[in-house]
């Protein structure tokens, strides 16, 4: 089957000298939720730019479901849905006209383009805001109106860069359901975000972009494995004044009723619990300290940099 | 894209810039129609009337098809320049340039975006005229053929000058210290047989000049310049700055980093 996108050896260096991409390659396949994450200037947005036609490569190159973007950058456009980071529609257009015209730039004629405008901004609960300009939406809706625009020409491939940034919580959750819905549907999405928890939830498979370089390319499961060590917050009755000695783990009184305790992979928590039971320590609640994925990404982007900096 | 989508992508363009120019109709309408009827009034009734005949015509005569052809040349170019810049500045462009639109659609799109424009405002502008004077057209097809070619010729240069545009300061300086001299010496309201020979000779070198008197031939039937000469000269500098706008829009400049 042909891949969704394919990047091989993506360079750019911009005008200044500075080089965004030294060499970027990976492949998303077909029906994949794939994460693109990295640190702010690692070049996600230039990787993303260069596949969308908004920047141009300095060398390499970029298939989506085998259209070469060099010999035929209407066949990738054509595949190809884009949800921008920064608010980039007309703010003086209406949002139904917005979405018309967009379909109208991929040859979509207006009955149609109208019909399409009204599914999508039923589904994305915009509807009731079709006849107001733009820029009086509030930046959910802003965010859910460029979603929208991008489903116009009904992509292969939909790229997401940063989709629910400032958005609120509940409303987060409703676009996560609405994008895993359109995945389940058949649409490939390449996700970035710096929502880690958002990127574990929905993406089954990850890259990690750092220095211009990927820097890890596997699946969420694969990657979510190789983390070590998980740290929990335990709550505690009665208050504490010392850490209590816990043999084999490491430990960290936060607060009186409050400890932190590390746990190695395979080390489990039955010990945990006997060692605090034998010292009168009840534990009235726990919860993981941090986002996993969160922990794993700046390890591995820590020791990108690492690896980079002179002895 | 087959034809009949690039006739879509094509259209929904030229429909969404004149949805853009009426709904700001007080900004882009109604201004030119209030200068012109000055015009009118001021040089045309009010010192007109002492000036006698130019070119065998009364003053108002003589200026109505130079002021028309004014309006034409400003606002065919302005809408484009304006439309297009702002455009780039809200980054809306990125909506075009992700399509598969291609650059020759484009480039049609908002040049006949700004040619609506331009012949709007040339109709309103005639319509207006025909409050202070009788006017007769004496070559129908040099006429349109004309105002259509200029309102093209100008929207090209807006295009270009958009894509190197920077900030809303680069957008007004062409209009400002080019359009507005060249038109104003470019024998709108005087003929260029009034000037000594040699200021003559630099007229013959402003390309408005030729737009203006082929236009005023249409409707009055008298030129200082060759209308053949004229309308090529007008041909060849459409395919030039088309030339040079599709080059632009490959090479991104502007609009791609």
């Amino acid at each position: 089957m042909t891949t969704a996108l394919s990047i091989r050896d993506l360079r750019k260096v911009y005008g200044n000298g500075f080089e965004a991409l030294k060499g970027v390659s990976f492949d998303v396949e077909p029906g994949d939720f794939m994460a693109l994450l990295g640190p702010n200037g690692a070049g996600k947005s230039t990787t993303l730019g260069v596949v969308s036609s908004l920047v141009n490569k300095s060398s390499g190159t970029v298939s989506v479901f085998g259209h070469d973007l060099d010999s035929d950058p209407v066949g990738v456009k054509r595949h190809l849905g884009v949800v921008p980071q920064e608010f980039n529609f007309n703010q003086f257009e209406k949002v139904e006209h917005i979405l018309i015209t967009q379909a109208g730039y991929y040859g979509i004629p207006a009955a149609q383009a109208k019909e399409r405008a009204e599914h999508y901004l039923r589904q994305l609960g915009l509807w009731e805001k079709r006849d107001t300009p733009s820029r009086m939406l509030s930046g959910g809706m802003k965010r859910r109106l460029m979603i929208a625009r991008a489903l116009m020409h009904e992509p292969r491939l939909l790229i997401l860069d940063e989709p629910t940034a400032g958005v609120d919580i509940e409303l987060r959750r409703s676009m996560w359901a609405f994008l895993q819905d359109l995945n389940a549907k058949g649409t490939t999405i390449i996700l970035t975000t710096h929502y880690l928890e958002e990127a574990e939830s929905l993406c089954r498979n990850i890259a990690i972009i750092d220095h211009g370089q990927i820097v890890q390319n596997t699946s969420m499961r694969d990657l979510l494995a190789q983390l070590n060590t998980e740290t929990f917050l335990l709550d505690i009755q009665p208050p504490q004044t010392a850490t209590p000695e816990l043999d084999g783990y490491n430990a960290r009184l936060d607060s009186a009723q409050l400890l932190e305790v590390d746990v190695e992979k395979g080390q489990g928590l039955n010990d945990l619990f006997q060692q605090l039971q034998a010292q009168q320590v009840n534990v009235t609640s726990m919860r993981n300290k941090a986002n996993r994925l969160e922990e794993l990404f700046v390890s591995l982007v820590e020791k990108n940099l690492s690896e980079k900096e002179p002895a | 894209m087959n034809s009949q989508q690039l006739f879509v992508a094509f259209w929904t363009i030229l429909v969404r810039e004149i949805r853009r120019f009426t709904r700001i109709w007080a900004q882009t309408l109604l201004p030119p129609a209030i200068t012109i009827t000055l015009y009118y009034i001021i040089f045309g009734n009010l010192i007109g009337s002492r000036i006698g005949e130019m070119g065998g015509f009364n003053y108002m005569e003589y200026i109505v098809p130079g002021l028309i052809m004014m309006s034409v040349i400003t606002n065919s170019y302005s809408n484009v320049v304006s439309s297009f810049y702002s455009s780039k500045f809200q980054h809306n462009i990125e909506e075009l340039l992700v399509s598969p639109v291609p650059n020759w659609v484009i480039l049609a799109g908002y040049v006949f975006g700004g040619v609506a424009r331009g012949l709007m405002i040339g109709v309103i502008v005639t319509l207006l005229s025909l409050f202070f004077t009788d006017l007769q057209v004496h070559h129908l097809g040099v006429t349109v053929l004309v105002v259509l070619l200029t309102a093209i010729l100008f929207s090209l240069g807006g295009f270009i000058n958009a894509i190197f545009a920077q900030s809303f300061d680069d957008v007004s300086i062409v209009p400002t210290f080019v359009l507005t001299p060249l038109t104003y010496l470019g024998g709108v309201f005087y003929s260029i047989n009034l000037l000594p020979e040699f200021w003559q000779n630099v007229s013959l070198l402003n390309p408005i000049l030729y737009m203006v008197n082929t236009f005023r031939y249409g409707i009055l039937g008298v030129s200082d310049i060759s209308i053949g000469f004229a309308l090529t000269a007008i041909v060849v500098f459409i395919g030039l700055l088309s030339a040079w706008a599709l080059h632009l829009l490959k090479t991104g400049k502007g609009l791609r980093s």
